[in-house]
C-alpha cells in the first residue's frame, strides 16, 4: 500500500484538528505529578503519588471539564525538574504541577510556575522557605515543612525532659536547616545543645562512629537531622550499639518505619501530619486507594497529593475550568479564600503566604507486641493544633504578607 | 581519664575498632575485585550491584523460604556466584580480547540494570533484615560497647581473606590460575580448561561480593543503592593497594578503614573524601599502588 504525501498531510491535519475541536467544547485541566520515581524519595512519593492524584480526580468526577494526570521523574535534579515543567506547560498545556519531593526541585519549579502563571502545589518538599523568603502567589505548600517537624518533635521531646541534645546532621542545606530549627526550640524550652556532627552527604553508610560520639556526649536526646537511607542506617546502628539515649527522628516517614521493622524502630518519636490509621476518614481513604497500591499504605506526601488536588478541582469547578486554566495566581488566591475539607487532613485552610495549615501529630512507634500487623506502626502521643503547628505568618519573611 | 590528641582515650580506641570493622568490608569487597582484575583483566563495576544482590538474596531466603542467616551465608554466595557464571559465559567472556574500557562499560551497564530492576521491585527505602539471635547483644570492652555482630564481621572477613589468599598463592589450583593469566595458550597446552577456570574465578570473585552482602545485611539498610555507596570507595582501595594485588587489597582495606574511622572524629565532614586524598598521594608517589608491580 502506498500513501501519497497529500493524504498523509491531510490525515495529520485532521488528527490534530480533532482534539482541538473537542477541547473547545469542554476544557481539559492537566495535572503534572513531578516526583521521584527512581531515587531515595520514591517510597515516600513516587508512583503512589500518581495513584493518589488520580484517586482525587476519580472521586471528584467530571463536572463539565476533563482532567488528565501526567507523571514524570525529576531525578532529584533541579535542572531536570525545570526542563520537564517547561515542557509540560509550554507543549502539553499542564495547569498544575504537584508533589515535588525534594526541596531543591520544589524551589526551582515554584519559580517556573510563577513565571508561566500556573499553579504549583508542593506536597513532598520539606523546606519552609517555600512559604518564607521564596514565597510567591502561584505556590501552595501542603503537607509539612522543616519548621513543623522541628517544633513538633523537637519541642515535644524537650518538654518531656529531653533537655540536652546531640545532633547527627546530614551535611547539606536541608540538614543544617533542620538542626538550626530544632536547636531553636530546644534552647527556647531551656535545654542545651551539646554537640553537632556533620556527616558527608550523600555517601555515608556507617554512622556508628558518629553515634559513639553522640553517646560520649551524654546528651539525653540524639537528634537525627537526616532523611531516607541515612536515617534508616542511623537508627539501625544505634540499636546495634546499644545507644540508650532517646532518638529524635526529625524526618521519618511511614515507609522508613516499614523498611526498618518494629524491632529496630520501637519507641522512636516522630511527627507527621497524616497517618492512614488515624481516624475513620483516613482509614476510609486508605481503603479506597488500596486497589491501586495493594501492598502499601499511603504516606503523608501521597495523602497530600490527593487532598490538594481535590481542593484544586473544587475551586476550579467553582470558578470555571477555563478561568482556572487562564490564570494560575487567581486560582491560588481562590484556593486560599476557600476553606479546605478532605478525608486526609480534615478541615483546614491555606494562609496568605501559601502555607496550608492543619494539625500536626506526634507519634511513637509501637512495640512489635502492640502491632497488629504490617503498617500498624504508630500510636498518637500529642496533637499540635493547626494554628500553632506552623511558623507564625509574620516570622516567615514572605514579601506577600508584609505587602 | 587519659587523652590522645585531646580526645578521651576510650573514644579513640572505639573509633579505631570501628575503623577496623568498616575496613573488613572494604577488604572483602576489594579482594573480589582484585581477584577478578588480576585473573581476568576485567574492571568489574558490577561488583557493588552483586554485593547488593547478595544481601537481597539473603533477605529473600529468610522471608520466602525461612532459610536462616547461617545457611544464607553459604547459599547466597552460591546463588549469586551462579548468576556470575551466567554473566561471564554470556557477556563478559566476549570482551577478553578487547580494551579494558569495554569491560568497564559493560559491567557498569550491568550494575545500572541490576540496581534499576531491584529499585523497581523493592523501592528505595529497602527491606529489614534482623541480626541472627546468636549474635545479638553486645560486650562491654571497658572502653566501648562492642556489638557482638560487628566482632563476627571482622572475624568472618579476616578468615575469608586468608582462605582466598591461601588458595591463590599457596595451592596448585592457584598456581595454575596465575600461570593461565600469564600465558593462557601454554597452560591450555598442558590440558587445562582455561576458559572454565576463568569462569569459575569470576564466579568466585562475585561470590565474595555476595558474602560481604550477607554480612552487611543486618547492619546496613538493605536497599538497591547499598552497593553503589560502597563501590567507588572500594575501587579507591583497590587502586591504592595496587590493581590485582590480593595481599594489597586486604591490607589497604583494613588500613583505610582505620584512617577513615579516625577522620570521622577529627573532621567528620572530610570522612568521605579522605580515602581519595590518600589515593591521589599514593598514585603520585607509587603509580602502581602500594603493593602493585610496575608494569
Amino acid at each position: 500500500m502506498t500513501i501519497s504525501r497529500r493524504a498523509l498531510i491531510g490525515t495529520a491535519a485532521a488528527a490534530t484538528a480533532l482534539p482541538l475541536a473537542a477541547r473547545a467544547q469542554s476544557p481539559t485541566i492537566r495535572i503534572g505529578v513531578l516526583t521521584d520515581l527512581s531515587g531515595p524519595y520514591q517510597d515516600i512519593a513516587g508512583v503512589v503519588s500518581g495513584h493518589a492524584t488520580r484517586q482525587a480526580v476519580e472521586e471528584f468526577a467530571s463536572k463539565g471539564f476533563n482532567v488528565e494526570v501526567l507523571v514524570a521523574d525529576h531525578q532529584n535534579k533541579s535542572d531536570v525538574g525545570v526542563a520537564v515543567s517547561r515542557q509540560w506547560i509550554d507543549r502539553d498545556g499542564v495547569d498544575v504541577i504537584i508533589d515535588l519531593a525534594n526541596s531543591a526541585v520544589s524551589l526551582a519549579v515554584s519559580g517556573v510556575c510563577k513565571e508561566k502563571n500556573k499553579v504549583c502545589i508542593a506536597t513532598g518538599a520539606a523546606t519552609s522557605d517555600l512559604t518564607g523568603k521564596a514565597c510567591n502567589p502561584n505556590t501552595i505548600h501542603w503537607v509539612y515543612d522543616t519548621y513543623m517537624l522541628a517544633r513538633s518533635t523537637g519541642g515535644a521531646m524537650a518538654k518531656a525532659g529531653g533537655d540536652t541534645w546531640f545532633f547527627i546532621t546530614a551535611d547539606y542545606a536541608f540538614g543544617h536547616a533542620l538542626t538550626r530549627d530544632v536547636s531553636g526550640f530546644v534552647t527556647a524550652a531551656g535545654g542545651k545543645v551539646l554537640g553537632d556532627v556533620r556527616t558527608p552527604f550523600p555517601g555515608t553508610t556507617d554512622f556508628s562512629s558518629f553515634l559513639l560520639q553522640a553517646q560520649a556526649s551524654k546528651a539525653k536526646v540524639v537528634g537525627l537531622s537526616n532523611a531516607g537511607a541515612d536515617t534508616i542506617n542511623s537508627i539501625k546502628q544505634a540499636r546495634e550499639f546499644g545507644i540508650t539515649q532517646k532518638l529524635g527522628g526529625l524526618l521519618v516517614f511511614l515507609s522508613d518505619v516499614h523498611s526498618l521493622g518494629l524491632d529496630v524502630c520501637q519507641g522512636l518519636v516522630l511527627s507527621e501530619s497524616f497517618y492512614w490509621d488515624l481516624n475513620d476518614r483516613t482509614r476510609a481513604f486508605s481503603e479506597r486507594l488500596k486497589p491501586k497500591a495493594p501492598t502499601k499504605r499511603p504516606t503523608m506526601v501521597q495523602a497530600g497529593n490527593y487532598a490538594s488536588i481535590l481542593h484544586y478541582l473544587k475551586v476550579a469547578n467553582a470558578m470555571g475550568a477555563a478561568e482556572a486554566k487562564k490564570d494560575g495566581a487567581a486560582t491560588v488566591a481562590r484556593m486560599k479564600a476557600t476553606p479546605t475539607e478532605d478525608d486526609c487532613f480534615g478541615a483546614g485552610s491555606i494562609r496568605a503566604d501559601g502555607r496550608k495549615i492543619h494539625p500536626c501529630y506526634l507519634f511513637e512507634v509501637k512495640k512489635p507486641a502492640e502491632s497488629k500487623g504490617p503498617w500498624d506502626y504508630y500510636k498518637l502521643l500529642a496533637t499540635t493544633p493547626a494554628e500553632e503547628a506552623f511558623r507564625p505568618l509574620k516570622d516567615g519573611g514572605c514579601a506577600m504578607v508584609n505587602a | 581519664m587519659f587523652m590522645i590528641l585531646g580526645y578521651p582515650a576510650p573514644l579513640m580506641f572505639g573509633q579505631l575498632l570501628l575503623g577496623l570493622i568498616n575496613g573488613a568490608f572494604f577488604a572483602l569487597l576489594s579482594l573480589g575485585l582484585a581477584v577478578i582484575f588480576g585473573m581476568l583483566n576485567i574492571v568489574n563495576f558490577a561488583h557493588g550491584a552483586l554485593f547488593m544482590l547478595g544481601a537481597f538474596v539473603a533477605w529473600g531466603l529468610l522471608n520466602f523460604l525461612g532459610v536462616n542467616y547461617w545457611v544464607a551465608l553459604l547459599l547466597a554466595p552460591l546463588i549469586v556466584g551462579f548468576f556470575g557464571v551466567l554473566l561471564e559465559k554470556t557477556l563478559i567472556s566476549r570482551l577478553y580480547k578487547l580494551d579494558h574500557l569495554y569491560g568497564l562499560l559493560l559491567t557498569f551497564g550491568l550494575a545500572l540494570v541490576i540496581e534499576g530492576l531491584a529499585r523497581n521491585e523493592f523501592g528505595s527505602s529497602g527491606v529489614p533484615y534482623p541480626i541472627p539471635s546468636q549474635l545479638q547483644g553486645a560486650m562491654n570492652l571497658g572502653f566501648m560497647f562492642m556489638p557482638i555482630y560487628r566482632g563476627w564481621v571482622v572475624l568472618a572477613s579476616a578468615i575469608m581473606c586468608l582462605i582466598t589468599w591461601l588458595i591463590i598463592e599457596k595451592t596448585s589450583i592457584g598456581a595454575t590460575l596465575r600461570a593461565a593469566t600469564e600465558n593462557a595458550p601454554l597452560v591450555q597446552a598442558f590440558g587445562i580448561n582455561v576458559p572454565r577456570m576463568i569462569t569459575l574465578t569470576y564466579a568466585g570473585g562475585v561470590a565474595l561480593a555476595a558474602f560481604a552482602g550477607v554480612l552487611a545485611a543486618p547492619i546496613y539498610s538493605v536497599n538497591p543503592n547499598m552497593g553503589a555507596n560502597f563501590i567507588i570507595t572500594v575501587f579507591a582501595v583497590v587502586v591504592i593497594g595496587g590493581m590485582g594485588s590480593i595481599l594489597g587489597s586486604i591490607v589497604t582495606g583494613f588500613g583505610l578503614g582505620i584512617i577513615e574511622g579516625l577522620t570521622k572524629v577529627f573532621y567528620p565532614q572530610g570522612s568521605s573524601v579522605v580515602i581519595f586524598v590518600v589515593m591521589v598521594i599514593v598514585l603520585l608517589v607509587r603509580p602502581a599502588g602500594l603493593f602493585g608491580k610496575a608494569a
